[in-house]
């Protein structure tokens, strides 16, 4: 927003002293190019905001918000006391952490990796191909995540009978213990080569120089990466870390509804946004699932403003 | 140039490795999917297939392209994107034109009203409501209204035209343009690079959704392509446990077929890809830049 002095706007046509409404009809043109969008904000963003009300009430599907009676907090009681309460969270908490400290350093790894290689030709072959998956849908990347697991012509069950570790192909989508670390597995393939873009960026800032005295001064390659080029990222690391905790209830939802399939997965798989769309979308118990999503909003929106303040405090605040 | 020490030579060593196994490891599921598209359904069921097709056929193309449904949801695909893009980067860049403009009135309490939008959502079940309470259900429209305006791109493209010289307005204004016209005949044509790599991701969004259509689309000529994947793929997950209980007897049936669930499945997976690797190669120069510009403006 620091642009805006740029912008040399000619003040004079301002008439002085003139009402707002006559101002306003003045500018009608330039007023009738954001309307629309407003508009549409408003009624796609703002209707469903109001809509949120819902969970402290009995909704009333022929009736609508207006005919349904205000319950208070039953339906976040109910969630609290139901048996599906301690795997849902658990199974947001743990996936959703398993993916930030694991998903998050990957793609700084990649990109301090890059850095290094010098062959042009070999480093834009593995760009290349590492950016690829983000551009596929979920569908097709569960696709291939079926297809290569699959006990029939699964090349993982292949490989791994080849190599004599296994002697029968395991059936590995249908087996709990193995979700989380395919899921974490699958995210970081499709979003490894992307996530490293940003940071390849801010590692081309660096002055050589530094690296060039670093060698003079007898630094390994590891040692510079640590005290030269880690330090200079940093505020980038960290805009991404406050990011990222806002979403920390956000454990997924289009990888774990295309991969977690099996009912046998459901124990581990069921995370609070899944638990919404199926106890809403496909039961239909609106307000309930208004509650959960509810639940989920105002933690996330708590950890926002903590993270915020972090921030704040080391000096990359957000707002 | 400095001569590398004996360590570091070994970790230059290991990160080429390391790299080259990622460069294949993204890359083989694509190739075997490809391969056993290419594959006759018979011989695939009997497993192994990894690098090259054991009994090239087109026959899974063949059947996939005759299938009219399929068809059908890939023109639903190719329209939904068509339209949905073209529309969406009109309207949002209309809308962050005028957000440039210092005179217009109202335009802090409008900005604060999107940033919160940005921060702030009524969920999954209050929006699903809204959606069919405005008549939206098992409408092609359901698409492209509730996505029309992305604010997150609005902000880049209104960062972008700030940056365009101010003189050129003018002269525009002194021609006897008036704002849609400058916005239309001046700002448009000047905004190349941020309308590609917008429509780009709009674009690529578009094509990918299957979950917008699973929830409001119960008519089956209008589900797109990604959304009807999803099914088949579903359908084969039980078709393979089903085969797990009683494999002999499946296997023999799966025999005696040219194609099968599995050989088609990746047919479609390669035809519902095909749009997006073809424009990859061209549009990538963009998204690099898209990026950052995306995530300096934070």
């Amino acid at each position: 927003m620091s642009q805006i002095s740029v912008e040399s706007k000619p003040a004079a046509a301002k008439p002085k002293k003139s009402s707002l409404i006559t101002r306003f009809a003045r500018q009608w043109d330039i007023q009738l190019m954001v309307l629309p969008a407003l508009i549409l904000v408003f009624i796609f963003s703002y209707i469903p905001m109001y809509g949120v009300l819902m969970a402290f009430q009995d909704y009333n599907i022929f009736g609508g918000m207006s005919e349904s009676p205000w319950v208070g907090l039953k339906h976040f009681e109910m969630f609290f006391e139901s048996p599906e309460f301690y795997t849902v969270m658990r199974n947001t908490i743990v996936i959703s952490l398993l993916k930030f400290l694991i998903g998050f350093p990957a793609p700084i790894i990649l990109a301090l990796m890059l850095n290094e290689i010098r062959s042009m030709a070999f480093k834009r072959v593995v760009q290349t191909v590492s950016y690829l998956p983000h551009f596929l849908s979920w569908v097709i990347v569960a696709g291939f995540v079926m297809s290569m697991l699959s006990t029939d012509n699964g090349s993982v069950n292949i490989f791994l009978q080849k190599l004599s570790f296994i002697e029968e192909p395991i059936s590995f989508l249908s087996v709990p213990e193995y979700f989380w670390t395919i899921l974490v597995t699958t995210g970081i393939w499709k979003e490894i080569g992307f996530g490293s873009i940003v940071y390849l960026a801010a590692i081309a800032g660096v002055d050589p120089h530094m690296y060039e005295a670093a060698d003079m001064d007898g630094a390994s390659k590891f040692r510079q990466i640590f005290t030269i080029t880690l330090p200079y990222i940093m505020p980038v690391v960290i805009i991404f870390i406050i990011l990222s905790i806002g979403n920390l209830l956000t454990a997924g939802f289009e990888d774990i509804l295309l991969l977690g399939v099996n009912p046998v997965l459901r124990e581990v798989s069921d995370v609070i946004d899944t638990y919404v769309y199926r106890i809403g979308i496909q039961n239909t118990r609106f307000s309930y699932a208004t509650a959960v999503g509810l639940f989920k909003a105002v933690i996330s929106v708590g950890l926002l403003t903590i993270a915020n303040y972090i921030a704040r405090r080391s000096g990359n605040s957000l707002w | 140039m400095v001569r590398l020490s004996y360590g570091d030579r070994l970790m230059v060593i290991f990160i080429y490795i390391f790299l080259a196994l990622l460069a294949f490891t993204t890359f083989y599921p694509f190739w075997n999917s490809a391969v056993i598209s290419f594959n006759t359904g018979s011989n695939t069921a009997l497993g192994g297939v990894t690098f090259w097709p054991r009994e090239f056929t087109l026959e899974n193309y063949h059947v996939v392209l005759n299938d009219d449904r399929l068809l059908n949801g890939f023109m639903i695909s190719v329209l939904r994107t068509v339209i949905g893009t073209v529309l969406s980067i009109i309207a949002t860049a209309l809308f962050a034109y005028g957000m440039t403009k210092r005179e217009l009135i109202g335009r802090k309490f409008y900005m604060i009203m999107c940033i919160i939008t940005m921060y702030f959502s009524g969920g999954l079940i209050p929006s699903f409501l809204l959606v069919r309470g405005v008549g939206l259900m098992d409408s092609f429209w359901v698409f492209i209204i509730p996505g029309l305006i992305s604010v997150w791109n609005m902000i880049i493209f209104r960062t972008f035209f700030q940056g365009l010289p101010g003189g050129l307005e003018e002269s525009a204004k002194i021609d006897g343009c008036g704002n849609w016209g400058t916005f239309f005949r001046i700002i448009l044509p000047l905004s190349g690079p941020v309308i590609a790599t917008l429509s780009l991701f709009t674009a690529v969004g578009h094509w990918n959704d299957w979950f917008l259509p699973s929830i409001y689309i119960n008519n089956e000529n209008l589900l797109p392509i990604q959304t009807m994947l999803k099914q088949i793929l579903n359908t084969n997950i039980v078709s393979d446990q089903m085969a797990n209980m009683d494999s002999a007897a499946q296997g023999q049936m799966a025999r005696m077929q040219t194609v099968s669930s599995k050989s088609l499945s990746m047919a479609t997976m390669m035809i519902a890809t095909l749009p997006i690797i073809m424009v990859y190669p061209f549009v990538q120069k963009y998204f690099v830049k898209g990026v950052l510009v995306g995530s300096l403006k934070e």
